[in-house]
């Protein structure tokens, strides 16, 4: 089955002119706070996990035309459909967020950190290079970074793995590293006299030996 | 709710209840609300307190005490450094969207631009909620590939010998850049300097203001 992620823009020609925002302009219109708060608030529940939640976002065939509220809503819709809410035997919530307990669940938040199942296969400082295939789900290597080689300069422990957790199919966890790129492998020469360098936070499966 | 609220102008005069019409969207809103209220999901209260959470208390003015306490204290910028979300935690910042902290240092060789090329990942616990912008195509596309001509944009011209290194959030650790310490800011409190530190500086789109 093919799957069309159309949130992955890095490096994508869009030339619009980026919009300023004051500090504190949080909202647009009244019911974008809502729209915030009802994603927020359905974390607990279990209906869905993050990864689901982004790959809902991204398979948003117009998700180029909708804000990025609009975005969150029409996934929560979709989810709230796949998963049988409106059917005779809708999933229980695992845990209902109430008013009271809003702001202990934001401090603790919900860590991503796992105890992985073996060694990282990887070591700070590695060359490596990003698998080059597009897989048939969601998954968190942009297109801009594949096949790319880069070195590893940072390892941070074993993290849930979208690719199978956006799935329902476990959180499997993997080895994180960022993976850092001059500007020349993604992009080609360009002037040597600016150089920068971009770096991906890659899960284990990404890469393989350079 | 949000003050827009107040700035409505779409009042129904024949109407007793004194309320306009909805708008599609709102409608669309209001009817999922009801739904997971009704199946038992969500307790609409808990809207009201997140919404008034990261209206008033979760916002960028908490990355700023970071910041200037990091400029200030040699100890915890190091720990920073080391350790973000531990030393973040330490300031009684944590958790959701921030529990998997990296902070990463503005020197005058390398400067730090954030970006979440795939959706919108932000370090809401510092931040608090992302400004359209970081949401928004534009800079999404162009931040990892241009990243002078987006800080440009932002009004931020940097010499030419600077590296510019981008962090693309593509999972779920999260970057504060810690901008350099403005000249002459030596005789400034800790909280005069943290009204110094913007949002966009902490993103890596701005510069801190001046002391002068």
């Amino acid at each position: 089955m093919s799957y069309q992620s159309n949130a992955d823009l890095g490096g994508q020609d869009v030339r619009d002119a980026i919009v300023m925002e004051p500090e504190g302009d949080l909202f647009h219109a009244p019911w974008e706070p809502r729209v915030m708060a009802l994603v927020v608030a359905m974390g607990p529940t279990g209906l869905s996990n993050i990864d689901m939640n982004r790959a809902a976002r991204e398979t948003i065939p117009n998700y180029r035309d909708l804000s990025y509220y609009e975005v969150w809503l029409t996934a929560l819709e979709k989810l709230v459909l796949q998963q049988g809410v409106l059917g005779d035997a809708p999933p229980p919530p695992k845990q209902v967020l109430r008013a009271e307990l809003v702001a202990a669940a934001i401090s603790k938040g919900s860590a991503f950190s796992r105890t992985p199942a073996g060694p990282a296969r990887y070591a700070l400082g590695q060359r490596v290079r990003t698998i080059a295939v597009q897989p048939a789900h969601h998954t968190r290597l942009p297109a801009y970074a594949r096949g790319k080689a880069g070195i590893v300069e940072r390892v941070h422990g074993a993290h849930v793995f979208p690719d199978t957790n956006a799935r329902g199919l476990g959180e499997n966890p993997q080895w994180l590293y960022t993976v850092a790129f001059d500007e020349k492998e993604l992009w080609g020469e360009r002037n040597p006299k600016q150089r920068s360098t971009i770096s991906v936070d890659a899960f284990e499966p990404y890469l393989e030996p350079a | 709710m949000s003050e827009h609220e107040h700035h409505s102008h779409f009042h129904e005069p024949d109407s007793q209840h004194a309320q306009r019409a909805l708008s599609p969207i709102e409608l669309r809103v209001r009817a999922l609300e009801a739904l997971l209220t009704e199946k038992g999901y969500i307790d609409p209260a808990a809207l009201d307190v997140l919404i008034d959470a990261y209206q008033t208390k979760i916002g960028p003015r908490n990355g700023a005490r970071v910041v200037a306490r990091a400029w200030c204290d040699a100890e915890f910028r190091r720990w920073l450094l080391a350790d973000a979300t531990a030393a973040i935690a330490s300031l009684g910042m944590s958790g959701r969207q921030g529990e998997h902290m990296v902070a990463v240092e503005n020197t005058p060789q390398v400067h730090n631009l954030v970006v979440c090329t795939l959706c919108s990942c932000y370090p809401w616990a510092v931040l608090g909620l992302p400004p359209t912008w970081y949401k928004s195509a534009p800079y999404r596309a162009r931040a990892v590939k241009d990243p002078r001509g987006v800080l440009r944009e932002f009004g931020v011209e940097l010499p030419e010998s600077t590296q510019i290194r981008i962090w693309d959030s593509t999972a779920e650790v999260r970057y504060l850049v810690l901008p350099q310490r403005p000249a002459g800011s030596e005789d400034l409190s800790e909280q005069q300097l943290a009204n110094l530190v913007t949002r966009d500086s902490m993103i890596g789109t701005g510069l801190p203001g001046s002391a002068a």
